[in-house]
């Protein structure tokens, strides 16, 4: 299902939280919702789980405005984690997936097939009290995506993960996607948008500064900068080529090895020349980070009076 | 609406599986029982206990007077010196001595008993009863009365309350049956309110401190939630209610076919029954008559729909103000400072009723059982006296009226503070939440 955020404020008593922020979520696609603290990410996530109003604007699912009945078809990981603390997990886990709209048998069909997959049969009798922090996280995770919902939020899903899990959950979030969920993300863990994300947007004190294809965002904000590595015997004439291009040369990782940072537009003419004097290793351009980007645009708005 | 279905079935599971709801739901009643049992156990076995009293009586005053009872064998040993007859004690032959030295010129007025054991109090008190008796006589006599004019002069009333209505019916009335029934059912309605409107704070308050909260209201609307919590409770504290009526009565119907003490009809059980244990053995006519009557002098009806009413009332009504606070607080401290204006009112209700039950029908009893937040105590304080059913009427529709606007306020309250963290609030903020 496409989302559509149009034009949204959001005031609370003594602050802006979202100011008319307007978002396209394309059906079938991870979308990463980005922003510092306190950017108003929550809110609008609130919003979209109808848990609150906007004050303007609307949210419209496949073009119709956000109704009750909208909210079985979307699944909600938020950032504080909960569960009844006294409660059995599968008990629990029938529960909010009734409380989804899916009947008892069915949750608890679909369930077995989650709890294999995660490796928790055995805690189905278990209080949630019993299990571990990372056990839990991943009963919270089935219970979101238990109702096979068409929209999924997931607010900082990798946190309280190991890394063998995380991969675990990275390849569900793809696989969720593979079936047709739409997904919006909110995390800070950068290097998880550029694995997963298709496309975000960037939120910084409440208004949108940034929206778009991940690829097309990190293209738009590269600096020209190529790196080079290569192995020469004699190093005298390649660092001599710093008079004529601006270079900076460092040791490469390995012994023999040079890595060379070019800044410029063309790299075709430095490139014959240093393959005159040793053998390329590697070359490419070096595109910003998201990471990169995130800081820089946060930065440059907050510079702004 | 099935949404609310499912979380009032939680709510009410997980709570009646609790093992502080097993554990109350039977101790409830063994404490009830026991308030009534052992009264009676301690009254059966007292009596049992056969004791021989060896009677010095140097004075010589009572020479007949000692009469043997089931359980007391007065023995005279008048030749016989004190100091051997408390050897007789310590060898087991008397359990007790009972020793009145000789007076020179008065009637002796002191007496000293002699037992290697605590005398029983039903001893004690006989034999002063009968030294007392006597004295009494013989100083009648010495001061030249017949005995027997004061015995005449002695009267008991008998004053018969008979309540009038407005069509000539006339009835009589027992007030301190009335006085019980009423003081019983307002501590019950009491105890109710802040056992189990305590327990939906408490279960807000987890929910919001466990983070759950963010999940279920993606799942459905707060309201839903408040509410089912509340009447998920409602019924976990009805089931208690049952449960509690029923065992009681397995209980006392177990224990007097044991004890074979053959009953007066329920309605005086608990109430009326601890004054009569004594006279129960064998119920006579009049026994019957008055038990009858007095179960005529009580609308039983009224007081059963009445009860049920105010305390389901009463229970929604502060139930959704402690939902509010519940949901307002960060940690069970901070608590303090938002219970106190919500339970203030439950215990004027509770300290007024013990004023009202004097007068019922005055001014301040009515007055505060019109009042929505006193009513449910103060009027099940009255009902037992009779109360028209006009006023029972008002207070009703007051109550739910109340409870309609709290419901609305708390509702607002709870949507917006079950989601707010770390933040000291204050009632002015309180109060802005109402208009959002």
């Amino acid at each position: 299902m496409k989302i559509e955020v149009k034009n949204v404020t959001k005031r609370y008593a003594d602050q802006l939280a979202l100011n008319n922020v307007s978002l396209q979520v394309p059906e079938q696609s991870i979308y990463g919702l980005l922003g510092p603290n306190g950017a108003g990410k929550t809110t609008l996530i609130r919003i979209l789980n109808q848990i609150t109003g906007p004050d303007t604007g609307q949210v419209l699912i496949d073009g119709e405005p956000l109704r009750p009945q909208h909210i079985e078809r979307i699944g909600y990981l938020p950032e504080e984690r909960g569960l009844y603390k006294k409660m059995k997990v599968g008990e629990q886990a029938v529960y909010l997936a009734q409380l989804k709209g899916i009947s008892k048998s069915e949750a608890e069909k679909r369930l077995k097939v989650w709890f294999e997959k995660f490796q928790i049969t055995g805690w189905w009798n278990k209080t949630v009290e019993e299990l571990s922090k990372g056990m839990q996280q991943k009963v919270q995770f089935i219970t979101t995506v238990i109702h096979e919902p068409d929209i999924l939020i997931f607010d900082e899903p990798f946190s309280g993960f190991d890394p063998i899990n995380a991969n675990l959950l990275k390849e569900s979030i793809l696989e969720l996607r593979e079936k047709g969920a739409t997904i919006l993300l909110s995390t800070h863990n950068m290097s998880s948008v550029e694995e997963l994300c298709d496309s975000i947007s960037l939120i910084n004190k409440g208004e949108k500064i940034l929206e778009g294809k991940v690829a097309d965002i990190r293209r738009q904000h590269r600096t020209s900068t190529h790196e080079i590595t290569v192995s020469a015997d004699n190093r005298q004439p390649i660092m001599a080529l710093t008079d004529d291009f601006n270079l900076k040369i460092e040791n490469g990782e390995l012994a023999d090895t040079l890595k060379i940072t070019f800044v410029g537009d063309s790299p075709k003419e430095l490139l014959t020349r240093i393959m005159d004097f040793g053998t390329l290793v590697s070359y490419q351009e070096i595109l910003p980070s998201m990471n990169d980007i995130f800081i820089e645009e946060v930065q440059s708005k907050n510079a702004q009076p | 609406m099935n949404k609310i279905g499912l979380i009032i079935r939680r709510e009410y599971l997980t709570r009646v599986k609790k093992r502080s709801f097993i554990i109350m739901t039977f101790l409830g009643p063994l404490l009830i029982a026991a308030v009534y049992i052992i009264p009676i156990l301690l009254a059966l076995h007292g009596n049992n206990d056969k004791h021989t009293i060896a009677v010095v009586d140097q004075s010589h005053w009572f020479e007949r007077q000692f009469t043997n009872t089931e359980t007391q064998t007065f023995i005279r040993l008048d030749d016989i010196s004190i100091d051997s007859t408390k050897k007789l004690v310590q060898m087991g032959m008397y359990d007790i001595a009972l020793y009145i030295p000789e007076t020179q010129l008065n009637i002796p007025s002191s007496a000293v008993l002699y037992s290697m054991k605590q005398v029983p109090m039903n001893v004690e008190d006989h034999i002063k009863d009968v030294m007392k008796n006597e004295i009494q006589v013989q100083k009648l006599l010495a001061s030249g009365v017949d005995p027997d004019i004061l015995e005449n002069i002695k009267t008991s009333i008998s004053l018969s309350v008979i309540r009038m209505d407005e069509e000539g019916g006339e009835k009589e009335t027992f007030t301190e049956v009335q006085f019980i029934l009423g003081m019983v059912l307002a501590v019950l309605i009491y105890m109710f309110i802040m056992m189990f409107g305590g327990q939906v704070m408490q279960g807000v308050f987890e929910e919001k401190s466990s983070r759950i909260i963010e999940v279920i209201v993606s799942s459905v609307k707060p309201f839903q939630l408040m509410m089912g919590k509340v009447i998920g409770v409602s019924l976990v504290a009805l089931t208690q209610f049952v449960m509690w009526i029923l065992l009681t009565g397995v209980i006392y119907v177990g224990f007097s076919t044991a004890v074979g003490i053959s009953q007066p009809s329920p309605v005086g059980s608990g109430t009326v029954m601890t004054e009569q244990i004594d006279a129960t053995n064998i119920m006579d006519n009049e026994t019957v008559q008055h038990i009858v009557s007095i179960a005529q002098s009580i609308n039983f009806g009224q007081v059963i729909i009445g009860f049920i009413l105010f305390f389901l009332l009463g229970y929604l009504l502060y139930a959704t103000m402690f939902a509010a606070i519940g949901s307002i607080v960060d940690n069970n401290t901070d608590s303090q400072q938002f219970t106190l204006p919500v339970t203030v009112p439950l215990i004027i209700g509770m300290l007024s009723a013990i004023y009202i039950v004097n007068a019922p029908d005055g001014n301040l009893a009515l007055w505060m059982s019109m009042i929505p937040f006193t009513s449910p105590i103060v009027m099940m304080v009255r009902i037992p006296f009779g109360v028209p059913i006009w006023q029972i009427a008002v207070s009703v529709v007051l109550l739910i009226a109340t409870f309609i606007a709290m419901t609305w306020v708390a509702a607002k309250i709870y949507r917006t503070g079950i989601l707010m963290y770390g933040k000291k609030l204050s009632y002015k903020e309180l109060f802005k939440w109402l208009k959002y």
